[in-house]
């Protein structure tokens, strides 16, 4: 299997470059994730540098972009990549080296949209009570891993990477705005109404199509700008 | 070199270090946060089951129950007035993280939803418990970046990807500073702090196949035995009934919980015959040791024999598809089998440390000195890292996100009265850099080498079969004894090889080599505990002394790797305000 691997190294390198690296079939064995493939290849050359973290897909690690399409290397099975496969860091955010990306500015989007619950007073004697039809809204909206792959493959992030807070803080603004518990629904999407935060979204719909986790940030900033239109 | 400085200075961005953090942060104490990943990505994000409190939500429950199963599943090692503390506090801690957004699945009275877990009774013993509470089969991740966001609310400071290597002492002996590496950029750091608190979490990644995250290399142990203190329990490392087998994710216990069972390849429930009672829901030692015991005795399923089924099939679908949806994508996207319709293959996995750092239930270190045990005054640790002792010889599930959350927060209440107390009266003596720097240089230097064939990746390797083969489900002291010169002869290639990789930024395998020297040193502190402790206990099964004996053993033991030296601490039987429990036979 030829992979094509994007390299640079800050420290010596003054441009990227392509490295071409073989897995021998017989180390590829059934079932085998990008990720075995590529802990291979990093024996091949230690000087191989890409993240990763739990393996299994959940901690948002190892995102890449893979034959055009970002993906977590560690639940992307090898089998479904075909002969050769192009192997280059998540597009949109500078390369810190090889594979590895400067993640600051998608977590800045994340940080501003307010990630955490707000709620009443905090009366440690009970629970705050929720249906679970309450509940279930937040299903689809809290299971994101941070991986970075739904907003480095956004147009419009591409073009507005310091205005357009993307679709992963989008989807944790979602998140809170759908919660029961939160009080600051109105503020919220008060904030998020902007022609660049929110409504730069041009629903493209790459960030649905590349979540690794199955989940609809689309969908999410769909019903945030719903919102904002029914509350003005 | 650059400098800084803060109050306190926390290792560790997992449950356990954050819930420290937004303790003090919530203060007005000036912390940093040192975290090796991205805190979301710490391993606390792959808890799976639960977080255990008597809630009573859907059976009645109440702390005193969830202490005596604890103490029970510990098999009675565990340190009873930390258990006491950590299931008192239990039921406001849960509801505590419900305020900070944890999404807990519901039930339709609109509380929290619990589950039933292994080693869980009502009335002392008696009937199943159901304590577990439960975000969908994602509950690690809900509380994780639930404590992640509230810290940002907080302001807490983070020093993301930057691994901490070693503590720095001072002219008198007091931890002063600590030496970091900024992942980055390869520039090294020194950051001052009046209190230390290692939350570093465990160390499966020292066993072959495991549950464990990359990044579980157990850094913080590393550093305390380097300090010169000890290590407590390490002999007991808890391997998980259902990771999936050859591969090692985890399947939840909720799993079992929910309704699943467990078969050989004669397609028995076997659990109903090492378990009458509880058959699948028994202690996870327990489970473990009966999986490995068909295995072994040919009744394994496949080709090899070589693993055992988990059923999952009786189930309703829609429970499988909303209370467990984790472990069906992981079946799904490892074994390529859905849950709903066919078996999980499952192999016992590596999975959590009971032992660990010996703190008192405040959080603070201790080390036993010209006999005496001793609290330090500025270095603390919780969760994974510490031995509190909570767990003891045994972890019952659902109480290892209790664990870092309880003693999380407790720590950084003691943190806090002492800063008070002390207004910062510290003595400022020169560090003793000498160590640190020594070892620094050994990996900025290490590009030298004559061994073109051996890397720290292929001592890593060897490394986890070594333990394997020789400390795994069961052990003899023939096995372990066979084990030790293995240890040293990793030793002496992990002294001759080099680094191929000359760079400075995001050097990974530099961050490895500094990775494995924690972990062959827990490979030592481990093989000599086990050897040290002549009994079976919990997750501690020797073949050849296969009963517990309390008359001798009814202690924690300590390791100090200078000259891998085995000492012990007698366990607390006396709880802080209830009866003690005295050790019984265990039986589920």
């Amino acid at each position: 299997m030829i992979f094509t691997l994007y390299r640079f190294n800050p420290e010596t390198d003054k441009a990227p470059y392509n490295q071409e690296l073989i897995l021998d079939e017989t180390q590829i064995k059934p079932g085998m994730m990008l990720l075995d493939a590529l802990k291979r290849l990093k024996q091949q050359d230690p000087s191989l540098t890409f993240r990763s973290s739990c393996q299994e897909g959940v901690c948002g690690s190892d995102g890449m972009n893979v034959n055009g399409e970002n993906k977590l290397a560690c639940i992307t099975p090898l089998a479904e990549l075909g002969k050769k496969v192009i192997l280059r860091p998540l597009p949109g955010l500078p390369v810190i080296r090889d594979l590895v990306v400067d993640m600051t500015q998608f977590y800045q989007h994340y940080d501003q949209v307010e990630p955490y619950l707000q709620t009443s007073e905090i009366d440690l004697n009970q629970e705050h009570l929720q249906t679970p039809m309450e509940r279930a809204k937040l299903d689809g909206n809290y299971e994101c891993i941070l991986c970075g792959c739904c907003t480095t493959s956004c147009p419009s992030f591409w073009w507005n990477p310091d205005k357009f807070a993307g679709p992963a803080a989008l989807l944790a603004a979602h998140r809170f705005i759908s919660d029961s518990r939160d009080i600051q629904t109105r503020q919220r999407l008060t904030q998020l109404d902007d022609p660049y935060t929110t409504f730069r979204c041009r629903n493209i719909q790459n960030c649905t199509a590349s979540c690794p986790k199955g989940l609809d940030p689309s969908q999410a900033i769909s019903e945030i700008k719903q919102q904002i239109l029914e509350k003005s | 070199m650059k400098q800084s400085r803060f109050d306190v200075v926390i290792l560790g961005a997992g449950g356990a270090g954050l819930r420290a953090a937004l303790q003090l942060a919530q203060s007005n104490i000036k912390v940093a946060v040192v975290s090796k990943v991205f805190p979301t990505r710490s391993h606390t994000v792959a808890a799976q089951g639960g977080i255990n409190a008597a809630l009573g939500n859907v059976t009645p429950d109440n702390w005193h129950w969830h202490m005596f199963d604890t103490i029970k599943g510990s098999d009675y090692l565990g340190d009873q007035d930390a258990i006491e503390f950590m299931c008192r506090e239990a039921v406001e801690i849960v509801r505590e993280l419900e305020h900070y957004g944890v999404p807990f699945s519901r039930l339709d009275s609109g509380k929290i939803y619990q589950r039933p877990f292994g080693g869980q009774s009502q009335n002392f013993g008696e009937q199943q418990a159901t304590r577990t509470c439960a975000a969908a089969d994602r509950t690690g991740h809900a509380i994780l970046h639930s404590l992640y966001q509230q810290n940002l609310r907080a302001g807490t400071r983070f020093f993301n990807e930057q691994l901490a290597l070693d503590l720095v002492k001072d002219q008198q002996d007091q931890i002063g500073a600590v030496m970091v590496l900024d992942i980055a950029s390869g520039d090294y750091q020194l950051i001052h702090a009046d209190t230390f608190l290692i939350a570093t979490g465990g160390a499966g990644q020292l066993f072959r196949t495991n549950t464990n995250a990359m990044i579980n290399t157990g850094d913080g142990l590393g550093m305390i035995l380097r300090a010169g203190l000890p290590l407590m329990d390490m002999e007991f490392w808890q391997f998980h009934p259902t990771g999936v087998a050859a591969k090692g994710m985890l399947i939840s216990e909720g799993a079992r919980g929910e309704g699943g069972i467990l078969l050989n390849r004669l397609g028995e429930a076997f659990m109903q015959k090492y378990a009458p009672k509880v058959k699948d829901l028994a202690s996870r030692d327990v489970v473990s040791r009966a999986i490995a015991i068909e295995i072994r005795e040919g009744r394994g399923c496949g080709e090899h024999k070589d693993y055992i089924e988990l059923d999952l099939t009786h189930l309703d679908p829609e429970v499988i598809k909303t209370r467990l949806p984790g472990i069906r994508d992981i079946c799904l996207t490892f074994t390529g089998k859905d849950p709903v319709n066919s078996l999980i293959p499952i192999h016992p996995s590596c999975h959590y440390m009971m032992g660990g750092i010996p703190t008192n239930l405040h959080g603070q270190v201790i080390t036993k000195q010209n006999d005496q045990i001793q609290a330090l005054p500025n270095l603390y640790a919780i969760g994974e890292a510490a031995c509190v002792s909570v767990h003891g010889a045994n972890r019952l599930g659902g109480n290892s996100l209790l664990d870092i959350v309880v003693f999380g927060r407790e720590a950084a209440r003691h943190i806090h009265q002492s800063l008070i107390e002390k207004n910062n009266q510290k003595s400022e003596t020169p560090l003793k850099l000498e160590a640190v720097q020594k070892r620094i240089d050994r990996w900025q230097q290490a590009l030298n080498f004559n061994t073109p064939n051996d890397s720290i990746d292929l001592i890593k390797q060897d490394l986890q079969r070594t333990m394997e083969q020789h400390c795994g489900v069961f052990r003899d002291e023939e096995t372990l004894k066979a084990g030790l010169p293995k240890l040293d002869s990793l030793v002496e290639r992990l002294n001759q090889v080099g680094l191929k990789d000359p760079s400075n930024v995001f050097n990974l395998e530099r961050v490895q080599a500094f990775e494995l020297e924690n972990l062959i040193q827990l490979g030592y502190a481990t093989l000599h505990s086990a050897l040290a402790r002549q009994e079976s206990r919990g997750a501690h099964s020797r073949i050849d002394f296969p009963e517990r004996d309390d008359q001798a053993w009814l202690k924690h033991s300590l390791y100090f790797s200078h000259n891998h030296q085995i000492d012990s601490k007698p366990v607390n039987l006396q709880p802080l305000t209830l009866d003690g429990f005295m050790p019984k036979p265990r039986v589920y």
